[in-house]
């Protein structure tokens, strides 16, 4: 080996403590930048590929009931290439050894062979035989949570009348590549299912035959896609239509898109603070080491090393480093990668989601960290690079010093000569000190940003489970239905309150501006089921106004006093003016509110009920639900509070996991920039503390001016980065902000409290390192040498 | 051949305030013991101001050390007053420097982002009954420049202050090694008459370590050592003025 390459190895050596740390910081941004990238990828690449093999359709309409010769009328609309029209029924499973009601929605496939658009995937089985009425297909993640396998059978009821399946398949649809009850929080995949079967059973079931209540449509390559909508539209209207969404519209494709877009933003901004922080401590340590060796370079440069030889030398230290953050940074991406795909696995439905860490990220992972740590020490390695031999032979001239300017206030004029010598040092190399307190208040926002998800979730569902809905099972009518329903649930046995509602899908319009959503209409005096306003405090129903959701009144732009267009698009399907009465705050939706009476007449429907919310005695339960499931007009039963269990049970451990591994990234980030700071101010400082050691300092009064340098720094950190934490979380909610939910910046105290205990034992950990260097001082030796 | 016992000096009033008796010092460096000091008996009286002379690697600094709380014996005994220091914890040796020693050093050691005067002041904040900063300044002739930084200053400066710094705390012993070893002939008697000042004034016992035989003509006793024991010890009758030495 080279003498020089085994200086260069030596160096390293000697640096190994600091060397450590900075690729501890290296590999967290490696990390996160693999498993953002690589997830980016393995998503789009499974999208691409399902949306195309299995033809995920372009428009999608419902409606009420159309004959059959209709689709022939939609598949003539220019731009049109083939439409499909479907049978969809909402119905409730009872399944061995689950107590509970399980909410279904059946979706017709055509009598034989396998549908045009949405093509199923099937995971095992097959599709049902034409003919055999009872055989469905039902989604994998269902029966993944209910451990179904084909040929098992499931009792369905559907308007009323009880029917046997039996399972042929376990599939998938491009359709349903994310399943949510509309309006839930989270998927529910035990409690909400999706069934396929064949067309003419489904119709006979539903009360559709020779018709169809759902159309998916495709689009030529260059359609007029709005332009198809409005004839769409105008088609279906005297049909019952509700009106046709594009893909961006639709449910399952629009979650995964929401998806796709935090994982950009993450994939932008995390692993750019921890390769900010790398870079920021390899400027430190490489500038401080040419320092160092300036007269070693000279020598070099003396006996004839070309200044390309060293500058490369100096270049070789730092991709060492680079690389030893590398390496495992890569290996620890792959591995929280295929973690984080599991959890997407859980989430979202694809034939296949392959993770795989590709050559081109690991290429730009090692891309991106080569460039961010030459952009950090570029400077020092230029500086040996141009070392003329003769310049770097002289001793460097004393550092210059002046008065600090904390010490023209008058509080600082009677500091001891130690702090003063803290409070100069600080000033003397204020960048140095301003990027230390950055580096460490990234590390407190990383930790505070990593437990909001866990404080605003559980935020978000006190809010809405401890105080708007307060229920503890809803039942939805198959069609809206007069209120003495209402009365014959009350009486049911076990029910103790229960109160009605109305839901009707509506198109908003102001101005230009308009939307699709649903006015949920309560009765004035509900206590079940509220509406709360911006407050949190429940908000009275209005007599004959419109209450919005901030959400939607900021779509619509449109304020409280203004009115809106509502179209109607159920019944006689009136276009009213309607006065914004009031906004409502609600984290999971988007809906316009209404009371019941008003909404009633605004239809000319006498008092008819979609559902009706209910609190049941626990005890009476089971035969409460028999008796909702033999009624035919029920469509759906749910229950509350299991779902939301469920959904602590499956992701809580998830999150206890990612929370672990973003506060260990953190950790490492706090102490790799306090470790460097201290060794740093360490090794510039040896001979100053070794100096008033020999004066008769006692060791706690010189690890203070060290250690109160680090304490100082990290304690102007702290509030800098609980701040920057709540700016980061809130631009998260707000970058999350969607139709489906919106997300407060919610932190708990204790999350606070957390990320300064963390930052603080970082600190503590570096002081004690330190602190040894410290103890083990060499007085004598400090002494002989000129610095 | 050993030297054990010396004359006391001319002014036979003063007591002795060290007293080392059969001092070795061994290190051992990789795989060989290095002995810089074979047994040393020494005493050390009251204001006198003692040269070590020696060549380089003849345990004059390490003699220094040991006498300054900086290092410990290997064997014997160094007592100062009542103190032993041989075997003493890093806690005592501390408050002994703290309290009785200064130090002066070729390379001054001054704290670069403290003035001369803050330079003087860190010790005189931690000793029990210093001088005032200013006055120690002055006793050096510095007093003017007491708001400058060490950047700002000359070598032969930087040593006065730290000649200050030194006996600011009014110290029982002030102990200089190679004090100008890093200075041009002018300077280095500025800097000795500084020293030489302060030891008339204050009377505290002075020790210098240096290599330069001109500088033993303004001391009350020379001591010699090579190869790790003392050679030789001579009074000389009267202290030269430091103006009139040269090299």
């Amino acid at each position: 080996m080279r003498a020089l390459n085994r200086k260069l190895f030596r160096d390293l050596w000697g640096l190994r403590a600091q060397a450590v740390a900075i690729a501890l910081v290296i590999a967290g941004g490696v990390a996160t930048w693999v498993i953002s990238l690589s997830t980016i990828e393995s998503l789009e690449n499974s999208q691409r590929m399902f949306y195309q093999n299995y033809r995920f359709a372009d428009v999608f309409a419902s409606l009420e009931r159309a004959p059959l010769v209709t689709v022939d009328r939609i598949r003539e609309i220019p731009g049109v290439r083939a439409a499909e029209g479907r049978v969809r029924a909402s119905a409730t499973l009872t399944l061995q050894g689950f107590d509970e009601p399980v909410e279904a929605l059946l979706t017709s496939i055509p009598e034989a062979d396998d549908a045009m658009l949405n093509r199923l995937f099937l995971e095992a089985g097959r599709l049902p035989r034409a003919g055999d009425d009872s055989a469905v297909v039902v989604s994998e993640s269902f029966a993944e949570a209910h451990r179904l396998n084909v040929g098992d059978g499931i009792d369905a009821i559907v308007r009323g009348q009880s029917s046997r399946l039996v399972i042929s398949g376990i599939g998938l649809s491009p359709e349903f590549v994310y399943q949510i009850r509309p309006g839930s929080l989270f998927p529910d995949h035990k409690r909400y299912a999706t069934i396929w079967m064949r067309q003419r059973p489904l119709a006979q079931a539903a009360g559709m035959e020779g018709a169809f209540n759902d159309i998916v449509l495709q689009l030529e390559r260059n359609a007029d896609a709005a332009a198809v909508v409005e004839a769409l539209d105008g088609i279906l209207e005297r049909w019952g239509g509700t009106g046709a969404v594009l893909r961006d519209d639709q449910t399952s494709h629009s979650y995964l898109r929401e998806e796709m877009e935090q994982l950009r933003a993450m994939a932008r901004i995390v692993p750019l603070i921890f390769l900010g922080v790398a870079a920021f401590l390899l400027n430190i340590v490489i500038h401080r080491m040419v320092r160092m060796q300036r007269d070693q370079i000279a020598i070099l440069k003396a006996f004839g090393y070309p200044n390309r030889t060293i500058a490369t030398h100096f270049t070789g230290l730092v991709m060492l480093i680079v690389l030893l953050g590398i390496v495992p940074g890569l290996a620890l991406g792959g591995w929280m990668g295929h973690g984080l795909a599991n959890i997407y696995r859980e989430f979202f439905r694809f034939p296949e989601l392959f993770f795989r860490v590709g050559p081109p990220v690991i290429a730009s992972a090692v891309l991106a960290t080569a460039g961010a740590a030459l952009a950090g020490t570029w400077r020092a390695l230029w500086s040996a690079f141009r070392a003329a031999p003769a310049e770097a032979m002289r001793p460097e001239q004393p550092t210059g010093f002046r008065r600090s300017l904390v010490e023209r206030v008058p509080l600082f004029r009677g500091l001891d000569q130690p702090t003063r010598m803290i409070v100069r040092s600080l000033e003397r190399q204020p960048i140095k000190a301003l990027l230390a307190v950055i580096g460490i208040a990234l590390a407190v926002a990383i930790l505070v940003t990593g437990r909001f998800q866990q404080d605003t979730i559980g935020f978000m569902l006190d809010v809405q489970f401890g105080f708007a809905a307060r229920e503890d099972m809803t039942v939805t009518f198959i069609e809206p239905t007069g209120r003495d329903a209402l009365h014959e649930i009350r009486a049911l046995p076990g029910v103790i309150e229960a109160e009605p509602f109305r839901a009707v899908a509506v198109k908003l319009v102001h101005g230009h501006r308009s939307h699709r959503s649903a006015v949920q209409a309560y009765g004035r005096d509900a206590t079940l089921h509220r509406a709360l306003d911006r407050s949190l405090e429940p908000i009275e129903m209005p007599d004959s106004g419109l209450l919005l959701t901030d959400w939607l009144a900021d779509q619509l732009a449109v304020e409280v006093g203004q009115s809106v267009t509502v179209e109607f698009l159920e019944g006689r399907r009136p276009r009213l003016e309607v006065p914004v009465d009031g906004v409502v705050r609600e984290f999971v939706g988007a809906s316009a509110y209404m009371g019941l009476d008003a909404v009633n007449r605004l239809l000319r429907e006498s008092d008819s009920i979609s559902g009706v919310y209910l609190t049941a005695d626990p005890s009476e339960r089971d035969r409460l639900l028999g008796e909702l499931e033999r009624r035919p007009r029920i469509a759906t039963t749910s229950l509350l509070e299991n779902a939301v269990a469920g959904f602590n049970r499956t992701m809580g451990e998830n999150i206890r996991i990612f929370s672990l591994v973003n506060t260990l990234l953190a950790g490492v980030v706090a102490f790799g920039v306090i470790y460097n700071t201290a060794r740093l101010a360490l090794s510039e400082r040896a001979r100053e503390l070794a100096s008033l050691r020999v004066l008769g300092f006692r060791r706690g009064e010189v690890a203070w001016v060290l250690l109160g340098e680090l304490a100082l720094l990290t304690a102007a950190a702290i509030p800098l980065g609980l701040w920057l934490g709540y700016g980061f979380c809130s631009l998260i909610g707000r970058a999350m902000a969607s139709e489906f939910y919106r997300i407060p910046t919610v932190i708990h105290a204790d999350s606070y409290a957390f990320a300064t205990v963390v930052v603080l034992a970082a600190m503590l950990v570096s002081m004690l390192a330190i602190g040894r260097r410290l103890y083990r001082l060499d007085l004598v030796e400090v002494l002989k040498t000129r610095e | 051949m050993n030297i054990t016992h010396q004359k006391p000096p001319a002014d036979d009033a003063l007591p002795a305030i060290f007293r080392m008796r059969a001092v070795t010092k061994e290190y051992q460096v990789g795989d060989n013991v290095i002995r810089a000091l074979r047994g040393i008996d020494l005493d050390l009286f009251a204001g006198e101001l003692v040269v070590f002379l020696g060549a380089s690697g003849s345990g004059k600094s390490t003699l220094l050390n040991i006498l300054g709380g900086l290092d410990s014996a290997t064997s014997g005994s160094v007592r100062y007053q009542e103190l032993e220091l041989c075997g003493a914890d890093d806690a005592t040796l501390t408050e002994y420097r703290r309290q009785h020693v200064g130090f002066v050093f070729q390379f001054y050691n001054l704290i670069p982002s403290l003035t001369a005067r803050e330079n003087v002041a860190i010790v005189t904040e931690i000793a029990t009954d210093p001088m005032a900063p200013d006055d120690a300044l002055a006793l050096v002739d510095l007093g003017a420049r007491a708001d400058h930084f060490p950047g700002q200053l000359s070598g032969g400066e930087q040593q006065r202050v730290a000649i200050a710094r030194a006996i600011a705390k009014q110290p029982a012993v002030l102990l200089c090694d190679e004090p100008t070893g890093a200075l041009d002939s002018r300077t280095g008697i500025k800097v000795l008459k500084a020293l030489e000042h302060a030891n008339r004034a204050l009377g505290t016992t002075t020790a210098v370590i240096t290599h330069n035989e001109a500088i033993a003509a303004m001391a009350d006793r020379v001591v010699r050592l090579s190869d790790g024991r003392i050679s030789d010890i001579s009074h000389n009758p009267g202290r030269a003025d430091p103006e009139t030495l040269h090299w």
